[in-house]
């Protein structure tokens, strides 16, 4: 795959046929033997959390889609049905549901390890564009997957979501039905949301090999951003890494399937265990709570159609962060002013989530009687940090922070100066 | 430097998850005015949560006597009250089917069906294959007989309204709350806190001695065992047909409590085993 030399050797005659064939067990050997930087911490475990993440919503998914009917008529009693008669088809369709909680949970992880150690500067551009593509289908698939269960919040979150696109000048509107196959939300609307919700899963798998394969030619980014220099600065990811993963995901799953068995329905809405009414709106419609700090970028101005410009926006601006980040040292952890605004960066992505679950008039922060900061005003002021950390902070940062010391190896930064040569090389 | 990380990590995933259920349950509601919820501790809550068998078994009678005047059970079968979770399970007829309980209920209900040999509309009576039929033959005339109103299904009730359990137990209790003077009520709608907006379209049901109680037969252990009647006080009949609806709602509570203990105590030992492991691989390396 790499640059990084085969250590494989055939050892039979088939496998040396084989290989000359389609040097597949090779590719896998050399996979399990990738030098990886030795100094990797648990942020980096999210990448193999994710992996499985996606073969867990496969899985369960598949199964469901055996049970599940797609049909208006349909839908929300085969949901019934799954969770009532279907034999631990309870635990599939929590799992699902569940899963898909927890695999943003994962990816936000994901994301912000990569902003905070600079993983998507050069050589990782494209690596990092093929991650932002990831998480645009994810939000797809998320999104197509909740209108299924058939569901008050399934339907109208779908009704709202797809209103946008009818914002759009001129064509709005003839787009709008030609997704929605007719004026509303209706049957032709599910089975293409369902025959589309199960083809793109597929389209993440393809778009994580190649995210696998972009990754093992630049290699792994680290905590300190310095690329491995000597043999020492790296460790065979079989078995240093393999381990650590594997020890990290059962830790990961310890936390889903607390959700999974004990609280199934906390990160869900309970409107959802209504069946849809194109007749009675709910009182609030809120997204998924994934979803919750665009929804409140998309409120933060009047304007539909600006809204929905800057919630776009939002995501955009993730694709052409390695250009907009233009500070040649990658990791915050030697940029003393850029971390403290990444700090404040995080800060602002949960209160915009707060202010997506909130209802905008309301107070969120009182300040005296009847008085204080709505919803609707902090959502701006945190919509405003979000788009002037990316346009306004990196960008000016990147021409005038100086950055603290860096150690000059990988290998200097685990052992410092002193001790060098000592504990270098691995077990066995 | 392992365990400062290793509580980095945790740390980490307790707060990204903190904030997430704190998001999702910031966006419910709560009742009106200075009405005081009463939090039941309910048999099914904490990790090793069970159905109270007794009080289901009462809670059917009551949603059978007084809610199934207007609401239905639709997603709820017959044969669903004997299975091993359900209310009247029995050790001796692991097939529900069977069930005597389950026989007798099913055979109380008139169910509409199609004579095979003349293509008639017939009338006959339930057996446990049977799902709990429609109290209306539509939604037009359901509301034509509740004054404009429609009796919500009740099967996933408690599931559909957040605060669950605690939120059906006071609904039921709340009518006795009097009314604030500025609120206008038009005729067909009753006051109650715990109704979003406070009005409800659903008449005051529960009084005094409403259903005549009677002694229940459960299992307990494996043991057949009676449980004396209860004075059927409003807060007792509210208290049974919650724990009843808790389990129509999520039927297959008790078996996922159970795989959860097992599935948790896995991972916690699956956990450890692989951070020694990792300690082991890792032992002779600095990083």
């Amino acid at each position: 795959m790499s640059g990084h030399p085969s250590t494989y050797e055939p050892k039979y005659a088939a496998s040396k046929w084989l290989d000359q064939r389609l040097p597949i067990v090779r590719m896998g050997a050399d996979f399990m033997t990738f030098p990886s930087p030795r100094n990797l911490n648990y942020w980096y475990t999210f990448g193999g959390i994710l992996a499985l993440c996606l073969v867990v919503q496969i899985i369960s998914g598949v199964i469901l889609a055996m049970h599940y009917v797609a049909d208006v008529d349909g839908a929300f009693a085969s949901v019934q049905r799954i969770r009532r008669d279907v034999p631990f088809g309870w635990l599939l369709q929590s799992m699902h549901a569940v899963g898909a909680s927890m695999f943003f949970l994962a990816v936000y992880m994901h994301m912000f390890r990569g902003l905070y150690y600079g993983s998507y500067k050069a050589p990782r551009e494209v690596l990092w564009i093929i991650g932002c593509l990831i998480y645009l289908v994810m939000m797809a698939t998320a999104f197509l997957g909740y209108t299924l269960p058939w569901g008050q919040m399934s339907f109208w979150g779908a009704t709202v979501i797809t209103g946008f696109f009818g914002a759009v000048p001129v064509v709005g509107e003839a787009l709008q039905q030609w997704l929605l196959g007719g004026y509303a939300v209706d049957n032709a609307t599910l089975t293409r949301f369902f025959a589309l919700h199960y083809l793109l899963p597929f389209v993440i798998a393809a778009l994580v090999g190649l995210h696998v394969w972009a990754l093992h030619h630049v290699g792994q980014n680290n905590p300190i951003g310095i690329t491995e220099k000597t043999k020492s600065d790296t460790l065979s990811f079989h078995p240093f890494y393999t381990v650590k993963d594997a020890f990290a995901i059962a830790v990961f799953l310890f936390i889903f399937a607390f959700f999974l068995f004990y609280l199934p329905d906390a990160l869900g809405h309970a409107d959802n265990y209504i069946e849809a009414d194109a007749m009675k709106t709910p009182a609030h419609i809120v997204p998924e709570w994934y979803f919750l700090p665009f929804y409140a970028i998309l409120r933060a101005v009047p304007s539909k159609l600006f809204g929905i410009l800057l919630m776009l926006g939002a995501i955009v601006v993730l694709f052409v962060l390695p250009w907009l980040d233009t500070h040649k040292v990658r990791s915050m952890r030697f940029r003393p002013v850029a971390r403290w605004f990444f700090l404040i960066f995080i800060v602002m992505c949960f209160i915009l989530g707060w202010c997506g679950a909130g209802v905008p008039d309301d107070i969120a922060i009182p300040l005296g009687k009847d008085a204080g900061i709505t919803f609707y005003r902090l959502g701006q002021a945190a919509t405003l940090y979000y788009f002037a950390y990316f346009l306004v902070i990196l960008p000016v940062l990147g021409l005038i922070e100086k950055p603290v010391k860096r150690p000059d190896s990988i290998t200097k930064a685990v052992l410092g100066d002193q001790k060098r040569g000592a504990g270098l090389l691995p077990a066995e | 430097m392992a365990f400062k990380t290793l509580k980095t990590l945790m740390l980490g995933g307790v707060i990204a998850t903190a904030s997430v259920a704190g998001i999702a349950y910031a966006a419910g509601g709560g009742p009106v005015g200075d009405y005081k919820m009463k939090y039941v501790d309910w048999s099914f809550n904490g990790a090793f949560g069970q159905y109270d068998r007794a009080a289901m078994q009462r809670g059917y009678q009551v949603y059978r006597e007084v809610c199934a005047a207007c609401h239905g059970l639709k997603y709820v079968a017959f044969r669903h009250l004997g299975d091993e979770d359900g209310p009247y399970y029995l050790d001796d007829f692991p097939n529900p089917n069977d069930n005597p309980y389950v026989k007798n209920f099913a055979a109380d209900w008139t169910i509409e069906d199609i004579d095979s040999e003349t293509g008639d509309t017939i009338d006959r009576s339930g057996i446990p294959a049977d799902y709990f039929p429609p109290i209306f033959p539509n939604d037009a005339a359901a509301r034509a007989s509740n004054g404009g109103a429609l009796p919500p299904d009740l099967s996933s009730m408690v599931k559909a309204r957040t605060g669950g359990a605690d939120y059906v137990y006071n609904l039921l209790i709340a009518y006795d709350v009097p009314k604030p003077d500025e609120v206008e009520l038009t005729p067909g709608l009753y006051w109650n806190p715990v109704m979003e907006g406070g009005k409800i379209a659903m008449p005051p049901q529960l009084s005094e001695g409403l259903v005549d109680y009677e002694p229940t037969e459960i299992i307990d252990h494996g043991e057949s065992k009676m449980v004396d009647a209860p004075e059927a006080t409003v807060e007792q009949m509210a208290y049974d047909v919650t724990q009843f609806l808790a389990w129509t709602a999520d039927p297959k509570l008790e078996q996922r409590k159970s795989i959860g203990i097992m599935t948790l105590v896995y991972l916690l030992i699956l956990s450890a085993l692989l951070f020694a492991s990792y300690k082991r691989v890792w032992r002779n390396v600095e990083h």
